[in-house]
């Protein structure tokens, strides 16, 4: 027994069952142009007729190692006409099933949308939730400077991972193998401090789960220490290169005007040349008491966006540097007794204390009426969190503006006119993460 | 815990007795410190429009709220509450400011205008909330689901569509 | 067997340097140690799986590092991440056109039975549409248990016994599913939903 996995309106459909309005977002123009403008872009003549072109399906189970992303391309040869993602195969219901959770448990849902930086998920849910509660004006300094080591950290585990990925991609399969094994101290730090390697549930609403562990320093100076000299082997071996460059100058290009109206956000709008960084023009946590440096390309192309993301790893560092010397004493979590449960030594000692923490973990906290937008800086750009709450412990309605379903969109644009060889260098240099284009 | 800035504002609008405030002629209130517009539907385009002549050029998220279960949410006065809410966030990048636009749609006539020409980044949004919520925008160019399978019945986010939890069954368990 | 001669003593040690077995244990022997794996890496169970196949857990010390693309050139399915209504019938095409022998591994929870997503979108386990042989519990599980996951299907391979099974019964690791009809008051676990 065979299905077929059809999926009719959604999929790429021939040139005369278009309307007009269809075939030019499909052929990936921006519609501030008009149809006479939109005509004139790319640097192809005028496109050919149906019977001339042909109509190739990647995936949604194909090697790229960026999760179940269907494209449909209409080629010509070897060059792209069209391009449509078909989206859809991680379709997990988190939305619906953020309604069942109550606020507390809403991080366990929320960290697997995007499941290479899971802490930021938790983060803007969490400040979203902090937000509707009132309180995220008292939570403590430390909790503020663990949260922003953490998603620094997180940013650094990311975008190795787009490193590898990337690289595979292209070709380069040993860099699959470095960017893992930087990777994996990454990873054994979080292990140390939050329990997991992967989808912490760590950064809850009031601040986190736990302290750090005594030694946490020496940990991550260990992984300061071991990164820069490796970063600078990767430069050697695909930043300088001939063979990279090639491939990755000119491939997937994006003007600052389409990226812009696409609501292009993160390493793709700041390639083009605009300098927007949530973390400088709208801070959170206390990014305003770090030095940084935004990273912006000029080409808008792939490789302006593999620098970006290579140099961001080096700012990360040099932001976590900068936590390790001013990290203060204090509470991991506000004091706020609606909100945090009672220490787990004194649930054997006191009766309330057992209560409390049963309320808090069973029905959960009633939060007020209300809604909120949150928004924070994730290594694909902004993932902002909205919440409506009607006062019971569980949103009413929970939507996280994923960034890589918004970048998504850009793909048709920049495949358009290239070659079917560089449609898996796209996709690789936007990195999608699937589980939160589907949600 | 003090008052909602919201419950703040129609206090002391009640006091001064002075007209609601707003913008562009549709009201305005401030949720949790952040600028929500309450639009209607007719209005919705053309205040879109004129959002992005004055700088929030970046339409950032689209998504919508079913209020069946909630229909005594806290509103203006002068906006009447129906089931379904557009809910639609803009960015300024020049001078780093947000706002929101809250559009009630009636379930009868689930249809709003697209902002896809304005804002052709929100071709792909659009589509989410229709597959979700079956909220039709008229002058997409592609209305199709994009989440779910094509021959999928029903819309998931609606609070009358049941989350799908099949009780976890023990062999042998006593019922 | 002969191997232990071998074994102990190195390949001088064997006074008559010949090998014998039975054919059945060589042939499974070797297909335990070089099945290679298809990539079917779904979400976030897809990232611990190229980590186990990285330098740090390294699955190619079992033979399993190459991760073919193509299903027609792999042995062993792993399916790693939850899998939605709109991928079921993917999952089944790719299953059918692998060629036999074959296994699948369900890795995680939500492979092995839709895991904390217990709602319209998600297949409640992917034994619902392919016969799985061994199931990988964690969210994510580590790579240390996806290694040990692998370890237990090559034993299974080696012994024989899926095989002899699956022509029998054509099912992997034997599940029984009875149906409890409805009206009988099943146990629920978790949140009721809002009505």
């Amino acid at each position: 027994m065979t299905m077929i996995a059809d999926e009719g309106a959604q999929e790429l459909r021939p040139r005369s069952e278009l309307t007009a309005r269809e075939l030019l977002r499909e052929v990936g123009s921006v519609l501030r142009l008009s149809e006479a403008e939109a005509a004139k872009l790319g640097d192809l003549p005028e496109d050919p007729d149906e019977d001339q072109t042909m109509v190739i399906n990647m995936g949604p189970s194909h090697p790229s190692t960026h999760g179940v992303l269907r494209l449909m391309l209409e080629l010509q040869g070897e060059t792209v006409l069209r391009c449509k993602p078909i989206i859809g195969y991680l379709h997990t219901g988190m939305e619906k099933t953020g309604e069942q959770l109550t606020f507390m448990q809403g991080g366990t849902n929320v960290t697997r949308m995007d499941y290479a930086s899971p802490l930021n998920n938790e983060l803007v849910f969490s400040m979203a939730t902090e937000k509707l509660l009132g309180i995220d004006g008292d939570i403590p300094e430390r909790a503020q400077w663990m949260r922003m080591l953490l998603s620094e950290l997180n940013r650094m585990s990311s975008h190795l991972l787009f490193m590898a990925t990337n690289g595979m991609d292209l070709g380069a399969v040993s860099m699959m193998i470095y960017g893992w094994r930087e990777r994996e101290e990454v990873l054994r730090f979080f292990q140390k401090v939050t329990g997991l390697r992967m989808n912490h549930n760590f950064v809850r609403p009031g601040g986190l789960a736990a302290d750090l562990p005594p030694g946490w320093r020496d940990d991550v100076l260990r992984i300061l220490d071991l990164l820069p000299e490796r970063l600078e082997e990767y430069d050697i071996l695909m930043t300088g290169q001939p063979i990279w460059r090639e491939r990755l100058q000119g491939v997937g290009v994006i003007t600052p005007s389409e990226a812009l109206a696409l609501g292009a956000t993160g390493p793709i709008l700041r390639s083009t040349g605009v300098e927007w960084d949530l973390r400088r023009h709208d801070p959170y946590l206390r990014y305003d008491e770090v030095d940084f440096d935004i990273i912006v390309g000029s080409y808008g192309d792939a490789f302006d966006r593999y620098a970006i993301r290579l140099n961001e790893i080096r700012e990360s560092m040099r932001i976590v540097r900068q936590i390790l010397d001013k990290m203060p004493e204090g509470d991991y979590r506000i004091q706020d007794k609606k909100v945090t449960p009672p220490p787990r030594a004194r649930i054997d000692e006191s009766m309330e204390a057992l209560i409390h923490h049963f309320k808090i973990f069973t029905e959960g906290f009633k939060v007020p009426e209300g809604e909120v937008y949150v928004a924070i800086e994730s290594p694909r750009g902004e993932i902002g969190c909205y919440i409506a709450s009607d006062g019971s412990p569980t949103p009413y309605r929970m939507h996280v503006r994923a960034p890589s379903f918004v970048n998504i969109q850009c793909l048709p644009h920049m495949m358009r006119g290239g070659l079917v060889a560089d449609a898996v260098a796209v996709i690789s240099s936007v990195d999608p993460v699937l589980g939160e284009v589907d949600r | 815990m003090t008052d909602s800035p919201e419950e703040q504002t129609e206090e002391v609008v009640e006091e001064v007795a002075a007209p609601e405030p707003e913008m562009f002629g549709c009201p305005m209130t401030e949720s949790r410190g952040q600028l929500v517009l309450h639009v209607a539907r007719d209005r919705y385009l053309d205040v879109a429009k004129q959002l992005a002549d004055e700088g929030y050029a970046m339409c950032v998220d689209l998504t919508a709220v079913d209020y069946s279960k909630y229909m005594d949410r806290p509103l203006p006065a002068s906006v009447s509450p129906e089931r379904f809410e557009v809910v639609v966030n803009l960015l300024d990048i020049t001078h780093s400011r947000r706002i929101r636009l809250r559009t009630q749609v009636p379930e009868a006539d689930a249809t709003i205008p697209t902002l896809f020409d304005l804002h052709p980044g929100t071709e792909a949004m659009e589509r989410e909330v229709f597959d979700m919520f079956g909220i039709a925008f008229d002058g997409h160019p592609d209305p199709s689901r994009i989440l779910m399978p094509e021959d999928w019945n029903g819309y998931p986010l609606r609070k009358d569509f049941q989350v799908g939890t099949i009780p976890v069954q023990f062999k042998g368990a006593a019922s | 067997m002969a191997l232990g001669d071998v074994v102990n003593d190195g390949l001088g040690g064997l006074s008559h340097n010949v090998i014998t077995g039975r054919l059945e244990d060589l042939v499974n022997w070797s297909r335990s140690r070089s099945s290679w794996p298809a990539t079917f890496g779904l979400a976030c169970c897809a990232i611990e799986m190229m980590a186990s196949g990285a330098a740090h857990y390294d699955i190619a010390r079992f033979g399993m590092e190459v991760f073919r693309a193509s299903p027609r050139q792999a042995d062993i399915m792993i399916v790693a991440g939850r899998v939605s209504q709109k991928m079921a019938p993917v999952l089944r095409q790719v299953y059918d056109q692998m060629m036999e022998p074959k296994w699948v591994i369900s890795m995680g929870v939500c492979a092995s039975s839709g895991g904390m997503f217990n709602n319209y979108a998600i297949v409640q386990g992917v034994d619902q549409i392919v016969p799985v042989d061994v199931y990988a519990p964690g969210c994510p599980p580590t790579p240390e248990t996806l290694i040990h996951a692998i370890e237990t299907l090559h034993t299974k391979i080696e012994q024989g016994e899926i095989m002899r099974r699956r022509e029998k019964t054509g099912a992997g690791a034997n599940i029984h599913v009875e149906e409890i009809p409805a009206g009988s008051v099943p146990v629920l676990l978790g949140r009721q939903s809002h009505d």
